[in-house]
């Protein structure tokens, strides 16, 4: 177990090396000049130019560049001499002249949005899709496993801003269930209740298109693993139905799920883009987009990599997840 | 003493198509400490009998007549009339079954040990350490080498043999007094074929229980067996004692059976012979014997009958039934 998850780990942290690379190198031969943008769109003296350029070390040869923005990860960096310098501690990305800030601060505020959201979308996904799957298969044919159609069809059609929209519209504006979310959004730590009052919709949209495949997933897996020979074994020794489903059956079909369920949550790690846009969460994705649009060059690609980087260690962490689950997998 | 008395059995699974009926009005009964085999070519029933008699079908999709009685641990009672949570109390405790695929019949994720403890743990309110010496016990008793340490293995962690074995352990763990067992051996090789059927008659004497062995292998009848039903479309079409059977086969199917099987004693030169067409739809049966359209005796009764008229199932012999006009002796030419 210990040789399989040392293993996996070294693969992993080769992936990120590699990952690292690709984004700096995209990046770097973009057709921008990344010292010109630190001044303005409009600047056009030279002298200021050439000055950054120098700062922020973007006249050093590539390799360099790659090799102190590697280094700034473990040890921080810094940028120009003098009064005008700037420390930015490790792990630092690199230094935002847009918002005159280090990047790793600008994520370091947007993350836990992020996160929140994404966590409490994904208990609400798996609460609901899991259970609804289950029921589904359980009572298939029946007026639930109907219902359940009917859900999965709705969840998978709508797109998610529509979705967010429509809940704005009616349990904010019309029917004054929930306050206004006033983009303020409030830390975990500071208020737990007002957090997940401005979570709430967002979570539920997030979760609505989520829930529906999970459903879907969940009900066939569950009917699938019914057939299998092994469940009639388990019948034929005499255990009651519920031990089957719950024991024998969900365990192996919802192994899939546990994939699934990370890389999807991964994914929205990386920012969940309309969502966040919707409610006017400040977010990952929300600070991805603004940069892109602003050409906020390091920012741009301390995102990519957060990213790239948060599926690669929420692949690791399924492997060796799935190692606890299939036996087969742990004693090969 | 009679341990399971079957009467009337009949399964049918509706389809869009029509009801496919699978069995068709089969008796029969079985003595405690005997071995019965079922025999017959796949979709002739076999398997369906069994798997209503465990209460393994689901009622949804299947429908079931008939009664049988079983002599359980406490007292008598009709494995099709009872209820399925009251059935699940006898399953795996009077009456146990091991099928024909070991790879796939234990669950991949727990540990062969952790199967056969619960098996045990579900009829018997005891410490799981005790479950977990008598699952010991039973492995050692099937013939796994240290069993003290193979108990925590997984399933893939043996050979399609072993993993049959874990399977008898596991249907034994609790002393049943009937053991189905479905083509125990059909996915084994050969030699482990042998070593597992004679596991099995060990482990009869040893256990005191009755078998049901369900296969297509006449071969594996003649040893193991004492009464065969040998089944055809769904019904029963000859029933005898082992001797009687291969003696003196009264019925032209299981005639047909036995020669297809390469013998010692004939010329190795000899094709073997093959019974020609197929089994009949379970839809839409023949009206007439089942086996008719693919007699090659019909002709020797006379006016068409065997195409007609469904022959009874008929004694020959105080031991010896047959659903055939051929030998029950209204043959004309």
């Amino acid at each position: 177990m210990l040789s399989y998850i040392s293993r996996r780990l070294g693969v992993t942290l080769l992936i990120l090396l590699g990952v690292s690379f690709t984004v700096y190198v995209i990046f770097a031969f973009l057709p921008f000049d990344p010292a010109a943008l630190t001044c303005g769109k409009n600047c056009n003296d030279p002298g200021i130019i050439e000055a950054n350029r120098h700062r922020l070390g973007y006249d050093l040869p590539f390799f360099t560049q790659y090799w102190n923005f590697i280094k700034g990860l473990f040890v921080g960096s810094s940028y120009g001499m003098g009064a005008a310098l700037i420390n930015c501690p490790a792990p630092s990305l690199g230094y935002s002249f847009r918002e005159h800030a280090c990047v790793s601060s600008i994520i370091g505020e947007a993350l836990p949005v992020t996160l929140s959201l994404a966590l409490g979308a994904l208990v609400l996904w798996l609460v609901v899709g899991i259970g609804l799957g289950v029921l589904a298969a359980r009572y298939k044919g029946k007026i639930v496993d109907s219902a359940s159609t009917v859900f999965v069809l709705i969840g998978t059609s709508l797109p998610t801003f529509l979705t967010g929209l429509m809940l704005l519209v009616f349990v904010v504006i019309k029917w004054r269930w929930l306050p206004f979310p006033a983009g303020n959004y409030t830390p975990f730590l500071e208020d737990p209740y007002e957090w997940a009052q401005i979570l709430f919709l967002p979570w539920v949209t997030l979760a609505f298109a989520y829930a529906a495949l999970y459903t879907r997933f969940v009900r066939s897996a569950v009917i699938e693993t019914s057939n299998e020979d092994y469940i009639r074994t388990a019948r034929a020794k005499g255990l009651p139905e519920g031990t089957i489903l719950g024991k024998h059956t969900l365990r192996s079909a919802l192994a899939p799920i546990v994939t699934m369920a990370g890389l999807d949550f991964a994914g929205l790690l990386g920012g969940a883009i309309l969502t966040e846009s919707v409610f006017n969460l400040p977010g990952l994705g929300r600070l991805a987009i603004g940069s892109v649009i602003e050409y906020d060059l390091p920012i741009i690609v301390a995102t990519t990599l957060l990213a790239a980087a948060i599926v690669v260690l929420m692949n690791l962490v399924v492997d060796i997840a799935y190692a606890f689950i299939d036996p087969r997998v742990r004693i090969a | 003493m009679t341990l399971l008395h079957v009467r009337n059995l009949s399964v049918g699974f509706p389809t869009p198509d029509g009801v496919v009926h699978a069995v068709n009005d089969i008796s029969f009964s079985i003595n405690a400490g005997e071995t019965l085999a079922i025999v017959g070519e796949s979709g002739s029933g076999k398997t369906v009998t069994n798997l209503a008699l465990m209460g393994l079908l689901n009622n949804n999709t299947a429908q079931i007549s008939g009664t049988a009685t079983f002599q359980s641990h406490d007292g008598e009672i009709d494995l099709l009339g009872i209820e399925g949570s009251k059935l699940q109390k006898y399953r795996g405790r009077d009456i146990s079954m091991i099928f024909q695929d070991p790879m796939s019949s234990l669950h991949p994720y727990y540990s062969i040990g952790d199967q056969i403890i619960e098996a045990h743990q579900v009829h018997n309110q005891v410490e799981p350490e005790v479950s977990r010496q008598r699952a010991i016990e039973l492995l050692g008793l099937v013939g796994i080498p240290d069993p003290a340490s193979r108990v925590d293995s997984y399933p893939h962690q043996f050979s399609g043999g072993m993993r049959q074995r874990v399977m008898i352990a596991m249907a034994l763990v609790n002393n049943p007094s009937l053991l189905i067992a479905d083509e125990p051996t059909t996915a084994l090789d050969v030699t482990v074929q042998a070593q597992i059927l004679n596991l099995l008659k060990d482990l009869q004497s040893e256990f005191k229980m009755a078998i049901i062995l369900i296969t297509h292998d006449l071969g594996v009848v003649a040893g193991a067996a004492d009464n065969v039903n040998v089944m055809y479309a769904g019904r029963i079409v000859e029933s005898a004692n082992v001797f009687d059977l291969y003696a003196k086969p009264s019925m032209p199917y299981t005639q047909g059976l036995l020669d297809s099987i390469p013998r010692l004693d004939q010329p190795h030169t000899n094709r073997l012979s093959a019974i020609p067409g197929q089994p009949p739809s379970m839809i839409s049966l023949p009206p007439g014997c089942s086996f008719a359209p693919r007699c090659s005796r019909k002709d020797e009764v006379a006016g068409g009958r065997c195409s007609l008229e469904l022959p009874e199932l008929t004694l020959r012999s105080a031991s010896h039934s047959a659903r055939c006009f051929i030998s029950e002796g209204v043959a004309v030419k």
